[in-house]
């Protein structure tokens, strides 16, 4: 080999299948030996157009498209819309119904920050902390399939409030799953924040700045765990949000400083699960009385949004930060514009100075800590030189699960 | 970063006394929800294309804005960019939304890039540029964001002129109907049953 070759970087192509979370998204590295020199990747490969389907349909049609965006946020999308067309038809939502729409939200978090958490253990090769987290994430997809009726597509959120009321036999069967997570929390945080080898791993391993979190324009538990302080729920009052006495959780609640590393986002994701717990107590004992919906009557409800015209933006805080949808109507059946910003778009950025200068075989785990939404995803190619191989996920995986081996000397 | 929070009026004022007849139909939208009825601010301005990085500027100096997003609305005779931030973040109740509405002719789609300003807004106008056709001058990345590379050029999917996605590009799927060659579905069993007693019905 001449030495020009030797000196060149190898190019590792992962993707278009994630390597942590089987997300399809392509991912392009630069290595000097086992070091990232340098990061890029290629969203949208499922993108559905998804925008453009709704620009042909009405609003009540598209609150049940919104539902089906994302596989894990699934009162996200469809309560961002919905608050939207509210504010260009000027529907009053009852009290009532903004109340159950904080308590699902708060229930998707906790289900959302366990599958990460499951997600973040397996990576880093702790099966059974990934069993386990997965195991008790069941409780809150059974709570929501009581409220609902469904585990993921919940169809709860219509324009104008909820579908369905919670009634008071369903008060204990919450109560119930929100004791068993509080008596689990301290053990869960136990085994992630107290392990000596999830702190070698993932203490300074992804810094993200304050600056970079700040100038990327990140958002949700990937800015707080850099020390941007930006939590939609606390900052711009809705639905029940701006009754509640909440402040955001930055990882210095834990002790210690702000880092912006793996770890100081796992603090975060876990401590805001106790966060969503003390919520629902909260909005389940404060949810005043009354009807649930602005309008029953699907027709008469059309009839008002056919008529409106302006444009308006609604938000939520995911539980992997702000989402947006901007909604513009003209009169028309169909919204004249709906542009849709998830979460994930603005953490995506964020994966280029938090990858660069990292190893191989940190690539799973600082990938999945910033908890990307994309879709479905299952191997990676890996090109040396000139020959090239394929490395499959669960190749990456394993090399994540040697490093952990090695640190613990087994 | 200045610290003195100026309420939405004050806001407003700010930038019309600096920018003039540059900044038209401002607007202040609040919106009151729950049981308490706190009220989040929305502030919305069109502003001609020439003070879009002036504006901002004069944003970063108040408080260093969050960008959500750049939104785009062809209207027909115009597009309409809508560049989304916040400020006050951080502050309980008291982040304002400000939105500034950019409106282009059709016939010169050119917007400099604010990415000199705010890093982060690339992606968005990475994505603006496959959508809407604009062109972003000075943009670091052009390259395409989420339509894949062997989508053809001059067809921006959210244009909705005859720059848009023709009728040849869509799959109508409903047209496609059930294959003839696949096992038949175990349905069609039931709906035997169930057609039997509409016989009978008819001989009644």
């Amino acid at each position: 080999m001449s030495d020009e070759m030797k000196k060149k970087p190898y190019v590792v192509p992962i993707g278009p299948i994630h390597p942590a979370l089987k997300e399809p998204v392509q991912f392009l590295f630069e290595m000097e030996g086992e070091v990232v020199k340098k990061a890029d990747f290629a969203p949208g490969q499922t993108h559905r157009g998804i925008e453009w389907m709704g620009m042909r349909r009405n609003p009540v049609q598209i609150v049940h498209l919104t539902d089906r965006i994302c596989g894990i946020c699934g009162v996200t999308h469809s309560l961002s819309f919905a608050r939207a067309v509210e504010q260009i038809v000027d529907i009053e939502v009852p009290a009532r119904a903004d109340y159950i729409r904080v308590i699902i939200a708060e229930l998707e978090r906790i289900q959302s920050h366990l599958l990460w958490a499951g997600v973040a253990a397996h990576e880093l090769g702790f099966d059974t902390l990934f069993y386990l987290a997965w195991r008790v994430r069941e409780d809150s997809l059974d709570v929501i399939e009581n409220i609902t009726g469904n585990r993921i597509n919940y169809g709860l959120v219509q324009i104008g409030g909820v579908r369905r009321d919670i009634t008071p036999e369903q008060h204990p069967v919450i109560h119930k799953c929100l004791d068993g997570y509080r008596s689990l929390l301290g053990k869960m945080i136990n085994l992630f924040l107290h392990d000596t080898t999830i702190s070698i791993r993932c203490k300074d391993t992804g810094v993200l700045s304050f600056e970079k979190a700040l100038h990327l324009c990140t958002v949700g538990p990937t800015a707080r765990a850099s020390g941007v302080v930006k939590d939609v729920r606390v900052d711009y009052p809705y639905a029940a949000y701006g009754d509640l006495d909440i402040s955001p959780i930055l990882p210095s609640a834990f002790g210690g400083e702000i880092n912006g590393d793996v770890y100081d986002r796992i603090i975060v994701r876990l401590l805001e699960i106790e966060q969503s717990i003390g919520i629902i107590e909260t909005c389940l004992k404060e949810m005043p009385e009354g009807g649930i919906l602005w309008e029953p009557k699907l027709p008469k409800l059309l009839a008002a949004c056919k008529k409106a015209h302006g444009e308006a933006v609604g938000r939520h805080e995911a539980p992997r930060g702000e989402c947006l949808h901007y909604v513009a109507m003209d009169g028309n059946e169909a919204p004249a514009m709906w542009k849709i910003k998830a979460s994930s778009y603005s953490n995506l950025h964020s994966w280029i100075p938090i990858l660069e200068g990292e190893q191989l075989a940190d690539v799973p785990i600082i990938v999945a800590s910033i908890d990307p939404c994309l879709s479905c995803t299952d191997r990676v190619a890996v090109v040396r030189g000139n020959s090239s191989d394929l490395l499959t996920k669960e190749d990456l995986h394993r090399l994540s699960v040697e490093k952990t081996r090695r640190i613990q000397g087994c | 970063m200045n610290e003195t929070l100026l309420t939405p009026q004050e806001l407003v004022d700010r930038f019309v006394g600096t920018f003039g007849d540059a900044i038209t139909d401002p607007r202040i939208v609040t919106r009151a929800e729950g049981a308490k009825k706190n009220p989040n601010t929305n502030i919305w301005m069109t502003i001609d294309r020439g003070i879009l990085k002036p504006v901002i500027n004069l944003l970063k100096e108040l408080y260093y804005p969050h960008l959500s997003v750049i939104s785009g609305w062809d209207t027909g005779e115009e597009l309409r960019l809508q560049y989304i931030f916040s400020i006050y973040y951080g502050k309980p109740h008291g982040e304002i939304m400000v939105t500034f509405t950019v409106p282009l002719k059709k016939t010169d789609l050119t917007v400099p890039t604010i990415s000199d300003q705010i890093p982060g807004a690339v992606f968005t106008e990475r994505e603006k540029q496959e959508m809407y056709g604009i062109t972003v001058e000075g943009i670091p990345d052009g390259r395409r964001l989420f339509l894949p590379e062997d989508f053809p050029e001059g067809v921006y999917p959210l244009r909705k002129d005859e720059t848009g996605i023709p009728d040849s590009m869509i799959k109508h799927l409903w047209e496609t109907k059930r294959p003839t060659d696949r096992p038949a579905p175990p349905v069609t069993e039931k709906e035997d049953t169930e057609e039997k007693p509409k016989e009978v019905k008819s001989d009644e």
